[in-house]
């Protein structure tokens, strides 16, 4: 385990995730909910998880951000009620 | 209210960060988790079932009845999706719009005609953008190793990192990239509703009926040394095998369950018009 890259890692997963429910765009924040997987699939092959880091990968950078954005596709700008 | 949120957030992230300081430390070699756990798995693992890959092991053989259960989440999930969301064709009619695929013209019929599905024409929606010939193409040259390149996921996950989750949700994958590379429509007609909810739940029947089959032959459930006598190999060689029907099963209910809910989200429930 390299320290600096964990570091550096480390610190972006808490920015991208204090970032993704920040965000006021929905669109914005499902693509920054993707890239903190992908940072997470990074994190688990840096501790040598690597079947974890492949699912991760598939499923929380790839399929999930998908879903959502075909969730936020199908909401309106402003709430009907 | 967004006080009340915030702080109780921050309380309970403060709990779980004070709880953390009672976990063993990470490589530490004296956790119980290293102790007499991993040393099994890791000694053991290949003279038991002969699979290289310990974490495949592990998931599909010594914890199987984790990993069933973790199928039926899935398919929970799709099915879930699929009642909330669906809603049943209504018969009503109303104006269909055809698209002439060479020339491109498109023609406006009134309630109650149709036009039988044929090479020329294509239904298209109200709403209705003109795919990018490049990314069309694109994609319809990628699909198929997409789709090869799952298989090997799901099959080569004795020996490299990989199964039945990760391939599966690889084969969803590549028909929702089918379904937003041209429309929902091309997705939905090569591979229907129906097809999908019946793939989802042959998963899940394959996984069980795995483990059930081992009842019969009155070992335990999930127990795959009983298939030796079926598959007519000795019962470490039966193990491996018996993992690896079982990933069939899970990728057979992963991909079903992606495109499922990939399908439903997407149309609002209406399976007309997609992303």
């Amino acid at each position: 385990m390299i320290w600096q890259i964990d570091l550096a890692i480390l610190t972006l997963v808490v920015i991208v995730g204090i970032g993704s429910i920040m965000v006021k765009d929905l669109l914005g924040a499902a693509i920054m909910f993707g890239a903190y997987s992908f940072l997470m699939c990074l994190l688990w092959s840096i501790m040598g998880a690597v079947d974890v880091a492949f699912t991760e990968a598939t499923v929380g950078a790839g399929v999930s951000t998908v879903f959502f954005v075909a969730a936020v596709f199908r909401t309106t700008r402003r709430t009907k009620d | 209210m967004k006080i009340i949120g915030l702080i109780i957030s921050v309380v309970t992230g403060a709990l779980l960060i004070y709880a953390a300081v009672d976990f063993p430390a990470l490589y530490d070699p004296a956790s119980p988790a290293s102790t007499y756990l991993s040393p099994y798995f890791i000694e053991k693992t290949m003279e038991e079932t002969s699979v290289p890959n310990i974490v495949t092991a592990v998931l599909a053989d010594y914890r199987g009845y984790d990993t069933m259960f973790e199928t039926s989440v899935i398919f929970t999930a799709g099915v879930v999706c699929f009642f909330l969301l669906r809603i049943p064709r209504r018969e009503e009619p109303e104006a269909r719009y055809y698209r002439h695929v060479l020339t491109g013209v498109t023609i406006e019929l009134k309630e109650g005609y149709k036009i039988p599905p044929s090479a020329d024409f294509e239904r298209i929606d109200a709403v209705w953008t003109p795919p990018d010939l490049i990314i069309k193409t694109v994609c319809r040259i990628l699909i198929p190793f997409i789709q090869l390149f799952a298989l090997y996921v799901i099959a080569h996950g004795h020996h490299s990192p990989g199964g039945g989750f990760q391939g599966g949700v690889i084969l969803g994958a590549s028909v929702i990239l089918l379904a937003i590379t041209h429309d929902l429509r091309t997705a939905v007609r090569r591979m229907s509703e129906k097809a999908i909810g019946i793939l989802c739940a042959i998963g899940v029947m394959i996984y069980a009926g795995t483990g059930a089959l081992c009842l019969l032959l009155k070992q335990n459930f999930i127990d795959y040394r009983a298939l030796a006598g079926i598959l007519h190999v000795d019962p470490i060689t039966a193990r491996s095998h018996g993992i690896f029907m079982v990933e069939i099963g899970v990728g057979i209910a992963v991909m079903a369950t992606m495109i499922w809910i990939y399908n439903n989200v997407s149309s609002a429930g209406r399976y007309r018009q997609g992303l």
